[in-house]
């Protein structure tokens, strides 16, 4: 819950930095943002809690597909939201499951195997567009996503409030979540044990995959326009949030409000960055460095001496 | 009765990590030349060796990272610092002795970056996936504050020696061939003994007295610098410098790894499996290039190709076990 307590601690520090940034609309633009990080993250929590050095660094052209292939089908109407949704998620499971086939079966390193998917998903991408976007966001989608919907606070809020309630119950309260924590801990005990290993090592990419696809639906309904590679600059950050939020590399230990706490504190830095109006370049410097302090806090490793 | 007449030869070469890659490059190289009629000419293939001399030199110093067990994501980054570097520090009208100062400075960066690298990674026990992620974030801005805006020049003389052809061979094909003798010495030294140990077993290496952290330390510094080699023949390449980062250079350098056979997790492979993984990218770059795959296939049919060679080891070793 250290990060929890940072975000905090950001968020009154802004305060003091930049008047106004402590604003009821401030702080909803972001938590909206956070929301959406901590929604993507919310599948690489997953793959990361699994084990095995898993990571899915394929989500950024996931989220892109995603909104993209919304895009596409709802073509600004209400009606086709439905459809459009479907063939989003549809789309993430058949890449999660190919993710997962390779890793499991195939015994293909994650990082290797999502790294390459994700230049057949960005491919498929620009196979399926042929560098042209048409299509819409439908005004129902914007609606809920990004409108104020009660009290002011935008529908998006709430769907990342869904969103964390049911990674709770799955991880809680379910037997996948208890399989994907003993897999996490020693794939061999687990397997002993009765798990089915591979299984649930390929149901969580797929699952994954089908949440960054989701994350791309919402990305459409939030800005309401795409482009290609949209959704790159999300992978990594999403990573950083599972990491910072004491999630552990090597799996088996960890929780979600852990990445979601790493998400807002990831977008705070971001803000509090923007609002100081530093230039560009400085920007991305102070970004680094800052994650290499946090990492100072979270992401040490054991040492050799055991 | 066992037939004993294999030669020798063959038999140290069937027991190379990098057979396969090997296979798949030959492989490569046949489907490349039927398709690109003019391969063999001298023209294509020192064009070919002087573009993609900074990915060769970015993936050898990729392998000796992973060998190390990390990993390297700032690589193009500390490429594209380094350039800028080089860049602004000569304009097209230094001379001789600006121009040594400023690879001076270029190198230096380099070297410093993978300092800060190793630093973190070995010595404060960073996780190495963020902390490179991270310091590609910083070697970024370090480039956009040097150089904002793609521009900058370099003289005439400083774009010669990539050219330069040493006994009618291409420049770029005798730094990968010194550098691979270089590895050769290396890896047979204590050095390379340890480096292996300490990536493939690393507390019963620390118990064995191996510096482990100095060890995985350098590797990252190695790393640096070679991808300040890569920065700097880039430059000599194109004569301009550029902030923006070519994200796909470091995911070309990670995928040249694993097709060259080498084990992510470290303690196995070697620098020439680096080498045929780097090439056979190229070749499969220059396959879809010259088939005449329609431009938005392109990234599709090259990111399916990859995929099926990095499957191939794991399906092998899944039948074999069958």
């Amino acid at each position: 819950m250290l990060a929890m307590l940072l975000a905090v601690m950001l968020f009154i520090l802004g305060g003091f930095v930049q008047p106004g940034f402590t604003r009821f609309e401030q702080a909803m633009n972001i938590l909206r943002l956070a929301a959406f990080l901590g929604i993507i993250a919310a599948g690489q929590t997953l793959v990361i809690l699994s084990g095995g050095e898993g990571i899915d660094l394929s989500i950024g052209a996931m989220v892109t597909l995603g909104a993209i292939l919304s895009y596409g089908i709802v073509n600004q109407s209400d009606a086709r939201i439905l459809p459009g949704l479907l063939v989003t998620l549809s789309a993430g499971l058949f890449i999660g499951l190919i993710n997962g086939v390779g890793i499991a079966y195939l015994r293909i390193p994650p990082l290797v195997m999502t790294l390459g998917m994700t230049s057949v998903v960005r491919g498929l991408v620009y196979a399926v567009t042929k560098g042209e976007l048409n299509g819409g966001a439908s005004p129902l989608m914007s609606a809920i996503v990004v409108k104020p919907l009660v009290m002011g606070i935008p529908g998006l809020l709430f769907i990342s409030a869904t969103v964390a309630f049911l990674m709770w119950v799955l991880l809680e309260r379910t037997t996948y979540g208890k399989h994907l924590f003993s897999i996490g801990v020693n794939r061999v005990t687990a397997r002993l044990n009765g798990v089915k290993v591979n299984w649930t090592i390929v149901s969580t990419y797929m699952l994954c995959s089908m949440i960054a696809a989701f994350g791309g639906f919402l990305f459409l309904g939030y800005y309401e326009h795409v482009f290609l590679n949209l959704g790159e600059k999300y992978t990594l950050p999403a990573v950083a949030a599972v990491v910072m939020g004491g999630t552990t590399l090597a799996g088996g230990s960890g929780s979600y409000w852990g990445t979601i706490a790493g998400a807002i504190v990831l977008v705070l830095i971001e803000s509090l960055l923007t609002t100081l109006q530093m230039q560009d370049y400085a920007r991305q410097i102070v970004y680094g460095l800052v994650l290499l302090v946090l990492l100072a806090a979270y992401g040490r490793q054991k040492g050799l001496r055991q | 009765m066992t037939n004993n007449t294999t030669p020798v030869f063959l038999k140290t070469l069937g027991r190379q990590y990098y057979l396969f890659s090997l296979i798949l490059l030959v492989i490569a190289v046949i489907i490349n030349a039927n398709l690109q009629k003019n391969f063999f000419k001298p023209v294509a293939l020192n064009g070919m060796l002087i573009t993609f001399l900074p990915l060769i030199l970015l993936a050898m110093g990729q392998v000796i990272v992973i060998i190390g067990g990390g990993i390297d994501l700032s690589v193009a980054s500390i490429v594209t610092m380094v350039s800028t570097i080089l860049v602004t520090r000569m304009g097209a009208e230094a001379n001789h002795q600006q121009v040594c100062i400023a690879l001076a400075m270029g190198l230096g960066a380099g070297i410093l970056a993978g300092v800060l690298n190793g630093f973190c990674v070995a010595f404060l026990r960073f996780q190495p996936l963020v902390t490179t992620f991270a310091t590609t974030s910083i070697f970024t801005g370090i480039a956009v504050y040097v150089l904002p805006t793609p521009g900058g020049a370099v003289p005439r003389f400083f774009m010669e020696p990539l050219r330069a052809k040493p006994l009618e061979i291409i420049m770029p094909f005798w730094v990968i061939f010194l550098f691979l003798l270089l590895w050769l010495y290396l890896r047979n030294t204590k050095f390379g003994r340890f480096l292996y140990a300490s990536g493939g077993q690393p507390v019963s290496a620390y118990y064995s007295a191996v510096p482990v952290d100095w060890i995985r330390f350098t590797t990252y510094v190695l790393s640096g610098g070679l991808a300040a080699l890569a920065g700097l023949s880039q430059t000599m390449n194109f004569g301009n410098g550029s902030p923006l980062v070519s994200g796909d250079l470091t995911m070309n350098s990670i995928v040249s790894v694993v097709l060259g056979g080498i084990p992510l997790s470290g303690g196995a492979g070697g620098l020439v499996g680096g080498v045929i993984g780097g090439f056979i990218l190229i070749m499969i770059q220059n396959i879809i290039s010259f088939a005449n795959v329609p431009n938005w296939w392109q990234t599709l049919v090259k990111g399916v190709i990859v995929v099926f060679a990095l499957a191939g080891p794991g399906i092998i070793r899944v039948s074999r076990r069958k």
